[in-house]
């Protein structure tokens, strides 16, 4: 079994220091393409890649998790955190003999903190073409809101 | 037995092609990991390519060269701003040498998941046989 990566992880938010992640990933990704190594994604190690966004009233994870059973997939929600793990399991394959094995297999786990807190209640999930989308909606008191400015 | 069978395959199994084409599509250029594996009828290539629609998937074949290529639109919506971003839109894309002995007229693809399952049949010359040896 490969576990690629099994740790607690945290987003770090977007904080000047936290540029140098971004420039980490970046020099990672061109060195991927320039030495022409394949089989890891933007994000070398860490699986599955997560983009997480926002709007006014809900949060989005989404993961890159191609070829598993949604049935299998583990989402689970603690304060601020949203966790997802499960298991990639190729099916088995009998008398074959491999010549390329680069596709990552073996259990897997990761985990968001958000930084505000959101409804774990109304949580949504979706897996469509390989890509688990989460639809996490705000708390009222988490929305942005207008104040408006009077003149005596 | 197995080294035998091995041997054989890598003189003419799929084999990676330098990419030297650019890409004329605006965004990122993507590998897919793939998985190739050898059964005594067909050659059989797994490769992740998530977030590809079917109808964004071409599998071309063009002079023995086998290129797949799917694209990938932006799953974000346009009220929405990145938090955090690991991961780009853009083209997978690979390409592998088919040797002769792949019967073309019979490639199958199947897209799953995010994940492309490409069975590529033995053409007949090529499966393996039993020779009787005879004694004098």
């Amino acid at each position: 079994m490969i576990v690629r990566q099994l740790r607690p992880w945290s987003v770090a938010w977007n904080t000047p220091t936290n540029s140098f992640g971004q420039m980490r990933r970046d020099m990672e990704s061109l060195l991927e393409r320039l030495t022409g190594a394949a089989g890891e994604g933007p994000t070398s190690g860490v699986f599955p890649p997560m983009n997480v966004s926002e709007d006014r009233d809900h949060y989005y994870v989404r993961a890159l998790i191609p070829g598993v059973d949604a049935a299998k997939l583990d989402v689970s929600v603690v304060h601020q955190t949203i966790a997802v793990s499960g298991t990639r399991q190729s099916p088995e394959e009998q008398g074959v003999s491999y010549h390329r094995k680069e596709r990552a297999e073996g259990a897997f786990s990761r985990s968001v903190t958000l930084p505000e807190s959101f409804d774990g209640a109304r949580v949504d999930a979706k897996y469509v073409d390989g890509v688990l989308t989460l639809t996490l909606p705000k708390h009222e008191a988490a929305k942005p809101r207008r104040v408006t400015v009077q003149t005596s | 037995m197995a080294t035998e069978q091995t041997q054989g395959l890598q003189a003419q199994g799929p084999r990676d092609i330098a990419t030297t084409t650019e890409g004329t599509r605006p965004g990122v250029l993507l590998t897919p990991p793939v998985d190739i594996f050898e059964a005594s009828e067909a050659l059989t290539v797994l490769a992740d390519m998530p977030g590809v629609k079917p109808g964004h998937l071409t599998i071309d074949l063009h002079e023995g060269v086998l290129t797949i290529t799917g694209h990938t639109e932006p799953q974000q919506g346009s009220n929405e701003v990145a938090v955090v971003h690991e991961y780009p839109a853009g083209t997978f894309q690979r390409s592998f040498t088919l040797s002769e002995a792949i019967d073309q007229a019979q490639i199958q693809a199947t897209l799953t998941h995010g994940v492309l399952r490409l069975r590529l049949p033995k053409a007949e010359q090529a499966k393996p046989r039993h020779i009787k040896i005879q004694s004098a």
